[in-house]
Formats: structure tokens, C-alpha cells, sequence
């Protein structure tokens, strides 16, 4: 038996790839089979390790040593250095990031401890294959489930984990399971909305790369809660890699009879399929998705009807979020009660965050509800980038809220935020440094609104239109006082009239920036 | 006619139109979807021509003009927007000749704007094709055109 004394993750996520992590992977492997080191060092893939912007990413265990930056030209110098001769090459060590990784946690035994429920397996496992989910607890949330539990036990579970949907409304999970069980139905479907388009989220891309096995396992559980037959992801047309490993892992789970009729020898059966969206922003709104999945533009829908009651064809349809399902098999392996040892009294578990714009390591960050806003920017975002101070954030996407300074110690869940009239959202952080301009930040976000509004009703499609003449006005300062109390109020009408969240929601972007940056838009224009 | 064999691959259900839709456009040599790639769906799904064409002026993926070798799409949403997309899409224009829709004169590259995609850890970013592209700068754009340029 050969007995491997080194394992080099090499994170393997379109972001990394970008960065030619396949040239560094064949240099590798060819190098160390040079140096003849190959019976004793495996070089593993995994997924993304949530540190983005640092090029091709390594991984060397058991010292749990990150390597940032590595090209090809690296590799000869980085395996005689580390691997032959074990001295570990300092240049080009990750040092900012350690915190991030419960990996290094875990190894070195010195930092505060991160709680990782919904990411625990990415940058761990080689997400192609089914068994290293499986060895690390994968499936066993389904076979208890299978084994000991009525549905009505899961949705009770679900609801008394007080798990809230993370696809940016925080609406309670167990409680939109418990109206699924409820209504009546010989087929119910289950969704799980992988449209991802809210400016600054990419977790649930991670997520389906780094771990798809979490999500079909999830969906599984929802399955047999809500007695649904089939499952759908729906993934934008734009995540290439999400949509390879998702449908690879689907074939893998139904050759393992964790998939398809008769699950693991019971009585339950569910399949999934995957779909493709094709770009609108619109489609991640869940009865915009149904329009789109039935092969129809993506208005969405008079609701209600909801889609619990009456969603694709027409059928009960139950539709989560990525993030919300990777929560579930954890919830059920370790119990509810274990579940809300995390977060707030209000908003239990862990939050998965993006952190983006001026920070020193953008990425993804696991972290407890409930974390202010100013430890997720500065112990987990490394700072502000060169040096600068912070002059706020966008919090939640384009459709989310400004923040400023003062909110820095602001906690950060859905109901505390609320509080504050903001809003969590999908978990973006957009960081602004001092240099930003405000006012050019808010006319990117009306943008982003007028392109993505479907123009299905009036207040929204002539809204947006009128929102980007002001404030483009605003911008090249040609415009007058009034015309930001005018911004102000045609959000107030669409935020009353407009048919779909996507209208009504573009109050909160703008109320914001003037709420904290009031002063920068008055110096643009004349009384 | 390679159309019917994309057709094939789909049972002729209205849900399919999307996945069909796209391999249609993907498989044209000209990356978009033509009059006949829409009447062939229309005509395999039994709808009419005015509905395949409603659904594919939604999607911002699809194209009704016909497009260059590559399809840049540059992200212009407010985290890409902070890193510096503007100026960026104003040298990508001046540097490709071209306007945002459009298609340089060699057929090689066309230009477009996107919404986010996804990948803003590394902004600003683009997709090129199939590629995703991040933390662009005038010097990477370079360097990514011309290797496009000399593959086709
Ligand atoms: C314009 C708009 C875009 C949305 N985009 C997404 C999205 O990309 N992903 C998502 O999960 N939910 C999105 N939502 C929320 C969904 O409508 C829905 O509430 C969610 O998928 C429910 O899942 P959850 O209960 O697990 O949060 C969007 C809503 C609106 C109004
Ligand atoms: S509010 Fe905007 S996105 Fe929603 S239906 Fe109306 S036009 Fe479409
Ligand atoms: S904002 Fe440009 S990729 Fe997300």
C-alpha cells in the first residue's frame, strides 16, 4: 500500500479556471511524477475555496498551506521546494485570507472558530465524485430521512430549525413546506432556483460547483416532505460549470438508486432535471421562472395565486433557493436544535455572503447571522484594498440598500436589517471605498433597473426609463433640486403600483443613497 | 440538414424551447438565430412563427443579427460598473472600431453589455463566448483580443 504523505487541492472553479488552473493541474502532475514523487503526493481537484481574484489557488495538506497566484512557471520551483525538500515557498504564500478557510481552522488550531453548514464540503471534496460526498456524510440526511421520519416530521424539523429562504426574501422555510404538504395534488413539483442575476452573488454558483451532491440531497428531502414527484434546477444560461457538474452529479445519484424510482429501496420516488435560462434578470422571481421553464417569455405571474398552490402547470410547486437547499440535509443529519446554536433568536444558521468591490480578498464568506457588517468587511474581506477607508456598501444586490459608515456595526440578518429599512437580500456586499462617487453608483444601479425591467407594466417599464433620464442628468450635473425629490417619488409610485417585486423593490437603492449620501447629490445640482 | 439533428435530440415539448433555442443558435455559424432556425422550432414545437420569436426577443442570450466569431459581453452592473467597466467599454469600442450591438468589419468580435454574471470577484469581467474573463484591465483586453485574433 502506498501511503500518500501529501495532498494538493487545486480549486477548480470558473474563476480559477480562468486563471489556467487546467495548465497548472497537467504541470503539476507532470512535475511530480518527474521528481518521482507520485506514489507518495496526490494532487486532488476541488471546488472553489472562496478566495476569488487570486488566480489559480493550491492547497497543501496536511500543513494546509495556501498557495495563491501559481502559474506553470511556478510549479518545478514550488514541488522540489515543498513537496521534495518540505520547505514551504514563502513567496508565494497566501497570507491575508487563513481566516476564511475552516480547513486551516481546523489544521492549525488557532484561529476563532467559523462555522461552515452550507460550504462545508467545497474546497474539500472533488465535487465529480459522488463518493467523497458520500464519505463525508453525503446521503445520510436522505436515508434518515427515508429510514425514521414521516414528511410531516421533516416540515416540522424545517419549521422549528426557523430556517428563512436565502434567496433574498427571508421567507420562512418549514412554514412554505407545510402549505406545500397541505395542498392536495397527485404531482408537485419541487424547484430550486439557480437563476442567480442579483448584481454581486455568485454563492450559488460556488455551491453548485463546489458541492452539487448538497443540492440534489436537499431537494430530495424537500421532495419527500411536500410528497412532490419531480425536481427542477433552473440554472442561467451563463453558468457553463454549474450546469456541467449539477448534471453530471445527477447521473452519478441515479446510478447510486438515490435518484429515480424507489430511492435507497423505499417508497419514495423523485427525479430531477436541469434547465437553462437564457439571460432576464426577471426569472429569478420564482413565478417569472415558472413562465420561463413552461417555455414562455418570463412575465411573471399574478400571484396569488402562489406557486405552493398553483405553480408550473399549473400544479403545487415548491420553489427554494440553492443556498436555502444546501442548508436542509445538514438540518436533518445534526437536528434542529443544533441548527439554531448558529445565528440570531430571529435568524438561525449561518449566511453564505459575497464580498466584493475595494476589499483586499474578495470572495465568499460562511459566516453566523447575525455578523456585523464591519467584522464580514474587515477580518473577512482583508480590509479595504490599498490602504483606503470606507465610505459604505450596497448590501443585497442592485435591489438592495446603500449603507453608510455609521452602519458599520450594523448585524447582519434579515430582520435586524429590516430594522434599518434595508434589506439582506442575496448576501452581495458591495464595498465602496473613499474615492467613490455616490451619485455614479446609484445611476449604475437605475441602469441595471431599466435594462432588466420586462416591461410587462407601465410603472415599472416607464419608471426605470424616467429614474435613468434624472439621474443621468444628476451625474453630468445639468439637473435641479427637484429632480431628486422626483427620484424619490416615481420610486414611491412603483413601489405602489408597479406588478412584481422587480418594480417595487428600486425605492430601496434609492431611498438609500439619499438617505447617507444626501449631500453628494446636492452638490450636483442647482436650487 | 443539421438543424433536424439538433431538433431530434428534444422531445418536441414547449418546455424544451429554451434548450433548443440554444443549441440552434450555438450551432449557427454566425451565432444567432436566423429566420429558418426560427421556423424549424416552430414548425418541430407546432406553434406559431410569432411565438418562438416572442420568446427569443425576451432572452438577452438570443440574437436576431447575425454576430462575429466572438461575442464579447462586457459586464456593466454596479460592481463591475465600481472596478472600472465604463472605461473599459470605452476603450473595447474604440480599440474594436465598433458600437455596443456591434460587429467589427472582419466578422471577428461583437460587442455587447450584460448584466452581472456572476463572477464580479474578480471585476471587472466579461464572457467571451463560452470564457469568463476577470480583472480586466486595457493590457489584459489586449492580450485577449489578439490570441482571438490570431485563432481565427
Ligand atoms: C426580480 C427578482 C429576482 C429574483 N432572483 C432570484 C434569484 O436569482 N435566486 C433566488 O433564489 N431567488 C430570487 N428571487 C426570489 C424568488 O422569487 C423566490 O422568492 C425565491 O426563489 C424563494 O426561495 P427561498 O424561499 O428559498 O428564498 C428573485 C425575486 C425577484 C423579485
Ligand atoms: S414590475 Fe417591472 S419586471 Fe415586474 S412585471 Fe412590471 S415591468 Fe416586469
Ligand atoms: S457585476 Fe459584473 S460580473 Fe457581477
Amino acid at each position: 500500500m502506498n501511503i500518500v504523505r501529501n495532498h494538493v487541492l487545486i480549486s477548480i472553479d470558473a474563476g480559477t479556471l480562468m486563471s489556467g488552473a487546467r495548465a497548472v493541474e497537467d504541470a503539476l502532475v507532470k512535475e511530480i511524477v518527474k521528481q518521482g514523487l507520485d506514489k507518495e503526493v496526490s494532487v486532488l481537484e476541488t471546488g472553489s475555496i472562496g478566495i476569488t481574484g487570486r488566480g489559480v489557488i493550491l492547497v497543501v495538506y496536511p500543513e494546509g498551506i495556501y498557495y495563491a497566484d501559481v502559474t506553470p512557471d511556478d510549479v518545478p520551483e514550488l514541488v522540489e521546494e515543498h513537496l521534495l525538500k518540505g520547505r514551504p515557498l514563502t513567496r508565494l504564500i497566501l497570507t491575508e485570507t487563513p481566516k476564511r478557510t475552516i480547513i486551516t481552522k481546523e489544521k492549525t488550531g488557532l484561529l476563532k472558530e467559523q462555522p461552515r453548514i452550507v460550504l462545508k464540503n467545497c474546497g474539500f471534496i472533488d465535487p465529480e465524485n459522488i463518493d467523497e460526498y458520500i464519505a463525508a456524510g453525503g446521503y445520510e440526511g436522505i436515508a434518515k430521512v427515508l429510514q425514521t421520519m414521516t414528511s410531516e416530521d421533516v416540515v416540522a424539523e424545517i419549521k422549528s430549525s426557523g430556517l428563512l429562504g436565502r434567496g433574498g426574501a427571508g421567507f420562512p422555510t418549514g412554514m412554505k413546506w407545510d402549505f406545500a404538504i397541505k395542498t392536495p395534488g397527485d404531482e408537485k413539483f419541487v424547484i430550486c432556483n439557480a437563476d442567480e442575476g442579483e448584481p454581486g452573488t455568485f454563492k450559488d454558483r460556488l455551491i453548485l460547483e463546489g458541492d452539487p451532491h448538497k443540492l440534489i440531497e436537499g431537494m430530495l428531502i424537500a421532495g419527500y416532505a411536500i410528497h412532490g414527484t419531480r425536481g427542477f434546477v433552473y440554472i442561467r444560461g451563463e453558468y457553463s460549470l454549474s450546469i456541467e457538474r449539477i448534471e453530471k452529479a445527477i447521473l452519478d445519484a441515479r446510478a447510486y438508486g438515490l435518484l429515480g424510482k424507489n430511492i435507497l429501496e423505499s417508497n419514495f420516488s423523485f427525479d430531477i432535471v436541469v434547465m437553462k435560462g437564457a439571460g432576464a434578470y426577471v426569472c429569478g422571481e420564482e413565478t417569472a421562472l415558472i413562465e420561463s421553464l413552461e417555455g414562455k417569455r418570463g412575465h411573471p405571474r399574478n400571484k396569488p395565486p402562489f406557486p405552493i398552490n398553483a405553480g408550473l402547470w399549473g400544479k403545487p410547486t415548491l420553489v427554494n433557493n440553492v443556498e436555502t437547499l444546501a442548508n436542509i440535509s445538514e438540518i436533518i443529519r445534526n437536528g434542529a436544535e443544533w441548527y439554531k446554536g448558529y445565528g440570531t433568536e430571529k435568524c438561525s444558521g449561518t449566511k453564505v455572503f459575497t464580498i466584493l468591490g475595494h476589499v483586499a480578498t474578495p470572495g465568499l464568506v460562511e459566516t453566523e447571522m447575525g455578523t456585523t457588517l464591519k467584522d464580514i468587511i474587515f477580518e473577512y474581506g482583508g480590509g479595504i484594498k490599498n490602504g483606503k477607508t470606507f465610505k459604505g456598501a450596497l448590501v443585497g444586490g442592485a435591489a438592495g440598500a446603500f449603507l453608510g459608515p455609521d452602519m458599520l456595526n450594523v448585524k447582519m440578518d434579515f430582520v435586524n436589517l429590516k430594522e434599518y429599512s434595508a434589506a439582506l437580500g442575496s448576501g452581495a456586499i458591495l464595498v465602496m471605498n473613499e474615492d467613490t462617487d455616490m451619485v455614479d453608483m446609484l445611476k449604475s444601479v437605475l441602469h441595471f433597473f431599466k435594462h432588466e425591467s420586462c416591461g410587462h407594466c407601465v410603472p415599472c417599464r416607464l419608471g426605470t426609463a424616467r429614474l435613468v433620464e434624472l439621474i443621468d442628468d444628476i451625474a453630468a450635473s445639468k439637473a435641479k433640486k427637484e429632480d431628486i425629490d422626483q427620484l424619490l417619488e416615481i420610486t414611491r409610485v412603483m413601489k405602489d403600483s408597479s406588478f412584481c417585486p422587480l418594480g417595487q423593490s428600486v425605492t430601496l437603492p434609492v431611498s438609500s443613497a439619499l438617505k447617507y449620501f444626501k449631500n453628494e447629490f446636492m452638490s450636483r445640482v442647482t436650487s | 440538414m443539421y438543424r433536424d439533428a439538433i431538433l431530434k435530440k428534444f422531445d418536441p415539448r414547449l418546455d424544451n424551447i429554451l434548450f433548443i433555442l440554444h443549441e440552434l443558435q450555438d450551432n449557427n455559424p454566425q451565432h444567432y438565430l436566423a429566420n429558418a432556425d426560427i421556423e424549424k422550432c416552430a414548425d418541430y414545437l407546432n406553434i406559431p412563427y410569432s411565438y418562438v420569436h416572442g420568446v427569443v426577443t425576451f432572452y438577452s442570450m438570443f440574437s436576431l443579427k447575425p454576430r462575429g466569431r466572438y461575442i464579447i459581453r462586457l459586464c456593466d452592473s454596479p460592481p463591475c460598473h465600481l472596478m472600472g467597466s465604463e472605461s473599459l467599454l470605452d476603450y473595447l469600442k474604440k480599440k474594436l472600431k465598433v458600437d455596443v450591438g456591434k460587429t467589427t468589419a472582419d466578422g471577428v468580435f461583437t460587442l455587447e453589455i450584460t448584466s452581472c454574471l456572476g463572477i464580479c470577484g474578480v471585476a471587472p469581467a466579461l464572457m467571451m463566448n463560452e470564457e469568463m474573463i476577470g480583472n480586466l484591465t486595457p493590457e489584459r483586453v489586449d492580450t485577449v483580443l489578439e490570441e482571438r485574433r490570431q485563432t481565427s
